[in-house]
């Protein structure tokens, strides 16, 4: 009769031991960066609200300065990289992850600020902008990814128009102090555009009919990027008080 | 949907990780015991020994085969050649005739019945101690014989020996990267070895004490793969195999991807219906590592293999779909737009990611270990990455049309590949 060798169960006990090892250390690893993006993610949201207080304060001496030396331009490339690294995160870290969840209401809280002092500015000064708050959900919306399509190519069209996205199911009072002032619908995507909403998917050519306006903040022809890098240097050559708040920020 | 994909990843990660280190700690574990056969080995008595060499319609390549027999560094007239044409419809019935010399080479012929009949009529022919086979597209390395019969003289209990199987002459992309793929079979083989978990022992070249047979009985169709088949029924009775990682065998590979295609349909849909004829050996620790180990591997191998492709594809056709959705929304031109800066911040780091590194290094590892094994040197080849991406791609279509098929049962038969005439 044959028989098998014994079986070397400390062996497979081993081998079980090193590859959970492996394995937590892999899951370790992932966790070690993802947590650094974290961080990078609340530095860059500190800046933002620093530049956006200097933004309030700066209004705030409105009556010292002149318009011309406002630009409504200092925020919105922050915030625009904010929201993509947000949404990166979403995907890659999670949308459960309680750190994900903070920084987004963070950043929701950040964009209704940035929108009230605009149309602070834009009443003052008289400014051409355009503003859209936009309402998406991440569950089962077909339409969001659609009309966030459409918005990011309007924005691409006209710098100068400024798109607030919220997510309508993120527990955040002040959003849905927003969604109940506006009197947004559960059926999303929702737009509200100069204070009026609309429900449902819309076309950039149906945005672009409703509000013939937009024409006046059309991008000029030359290449975008340079437009903006030059509009935010002009800021901050241009509005002494801010100028020395922004510099320390940065040099911290 | 995202919750049970993770899980099922983990899973299936962990299973390969763990089987990919078990070989590395038996490695590490035994590789004093991996003897290099000197150069002029001896053996203590020299016992008689069969090959039978089945063939149907091998014109092209059997005198290869038969010559590197002839030319075998083994006493003469203790080896036997058995040339069993299964019923060809080319020339090799008269081509196997004029090796027959009436001695030590004898050419049979029968009519076509597949190769476990031409192997079974060479097994009644055979009156040596042991008995092995060659197929008509491989040759035989002039020491391997005498390499492997060393494994019997050492060992009383080892009753078959698996040769290291080489590619010959790899003339494309398609064969460096089935190199690479022997190369590291090598390594995992002989691992195998040590571990008492071979299920198979291949057609080139595996070698058996005649009483194998006698006890066990004579080859069975077994789906066509009668190579694994013969293993299994040997490791259910605890009939020791090992491997000889110096014993060389040079296997013409298939030269297309269909030619390849339809030789690997043969090996998964074997697996898989022996294991389902074998599936009470699974598990039951008294089976030894085939049953803990060899078979539960190969079945996570399968399944691996094809729930990558599975959300590799999911994932394609939902990209494919976001950007029909983009383009229909707003115009071709967004495609185009690529203001894109580089920033570490979207560098993947997904946990997975790690877990497919880790896995992919070792992977290589034991595709370097294997070529330490068959080459002495530990080589890097681009081929490496051909057989990677090679295998990633064409793998899932083969083992997810193994399993339809196993599923309704149609098998391809072995004579359906057409072998490759081996250049000189």
């Amino acid at each position: 009769m044959h028989e098998h060798e014994p079986n070397d169960w400390k062996k497979y006990v081993i081998v079980l031991f090193i590859t959970s090892t492996i394995f937590i250390g892999g899951i370790w690893i992932s966790n070690y960066f993802n947590n650094k993006k974290l961080d990078q993610l609340k530095s860059i949201e500190d800046k933002i609200s620093v530049d956006l207080m200097s933004s309030e304060t700066q209004f705030s001496l409105l009556q010292e300065l002149s318009c011309k030396d406002v630009s409504t331009n200092i925020l919105s490339s922050e915030l625009n990289s904010f929201a993509e690294k947000i949404s990166y995160s979403e995907n890659n870290i999670g949308t459960d992850n309680t750190n994900v969840v903070s920084l987004k209401k963070y950043y929701s809280l950040l964009e209704i600020k940035d929108y009230l002092l605009m149309k602070k500015i834009k009443e003052r000064c008289g400014e051409k902008s355009i503003f859209i708050l936009y309402f998406y959900k991440n569950d089962k919306c077909n339409d969001c990814t659609k009309q966030g399509y459409v918005l990011t190519s309007l924005r691409e069209k006209y710098p100068n128009l400024r798109v607030y996205s919220f997510d309508y199911n993120l527990d955040l009072s002040a959003i849905k102090a927003m969604t109940s002032i506006y009197k947004v619908p559960d059926s999303l995507p929702a737009l509200v555009i100069n204070g009026k909403v609309y429900s449902g998917f819309q076309s950039v050519e149906e945005i672009e009919k409703t509000f013939p306006e937009l024409e006046s903040i059309k991008k000029p022809e030359e290449p975008a990027k340079k437009a903006t890098t030059t509009t935010t240097t002009k800021t901050k050559v241009n509005i002494p008080v801010v100028t020395p708040v922004i510099d320390s920020v940065k040099t911290n | 949907m995202e919750g049970a994909y993770a899980v099922i990843f983990y899973v299936f990660s962990f299973l390969s990780v763990y089987v990919q280190i078990f070989f590395l700690v038996t490695f590490l574990e035994k590789r004093r015991h991996i003897v290099k056969n000197p150069k002029n080995l001896e053996l203590l008595t020299y016992p008689t020994v069969t090959i039978a060499v089945p063939c149907y319609n091998e014109a092209e390549t059997i005198g290869n085969t038969i010559k590197s027999l002839l030319a075998l560094d083994y006493p003469k007239d203790k080896l036997t050649l058995l040339l069993i044409d299964d019923g060809s419809k080319d020339n090799t019935w008269k081509l196997l005739q004029e090796y027959d010399n009436g001695t030590n080479v004898r050419a049979f012929h029968k009519e076509n019945g597949g190769k476990h009949t031409a192997l079974n009529l060479a097994l009644e022919k055979n009156t040596s101690e042991f008995f092995g086979c060659l197929d008509s597209d491989s040759l035989v390395h002039d020491q391997s014989l005498k390499r492997i019969m060393k494994y019997f003289e050492k060992d009383i209990r080892t009753m078959a020996v698996a040769p290291s199987i080489v590619v010959y002459d790899p003339n494309n992309i398609l064969q460096s990267a089935q190199k690479i793929e022997y190369d590291m079979a090598i390594y995992t083989k002989k691992m195998l070895g040590f571990m008492g978990g071979i299920h198979v022992t291949p057609g080139p070249f595996s070698i058996f004490r005649k009483k194998v047979f006698d006890e066990l009985g004579n080859y069975h169709k077994a789906h066509n793969t009668e190579d694994q088949e013969i293993a299994l029924r040997m490791q259910e009775h605890g009939y020791k195999i090992d491997h000889c990682p110096d014993a060389f065998v040079y296997t013409n590979t298939p030269n297309s991807v269909m030619k390849l295609y339809r030789q690997r349909l043969r090996w998964i849909y074997g697996f898989i219906k022996n294991l389902i004829d074998y599936r009470r050996l699974l598990f039951r620790k008294k089976h030894g590592a085939v049953a803990l180990f060899t078979l539960p591997s190969g079945i996570i191998s399968i399944l691996g293999v094809i729930f990558l492709s599975v959300t590799f594809v999911y994932n394609f056709v939902k990209f494919i779909y976001t950007k029909i959705i983009q383009i229909q929304t707003v115009g071709f031109s967004s495609l185009l737009q690529f203001n894109y800066k580089f920033d570490w911040f979207f560098i993947n780091t997904k946990a997975v990611l790690f877990l497919t590194i880790i896995l992919y290094i070792l992977v290589i590892t034991s595709v370097l270990i294997g070529r330490k094994m068959s080459t002495g040197k530990v080589t890097f080849s681009i081929s490496i990455f051909y057989f990677i991406i090679i295998y990633s791609v064409i793998a899932p279509f083969w083992m997810l049309r193994a399993i339809y098929n196993a599923i309704i049962s149609k098998e391809s038969s072995w004579t359906f590949e057409r072998r490759v005439a081996p250049k000189h």
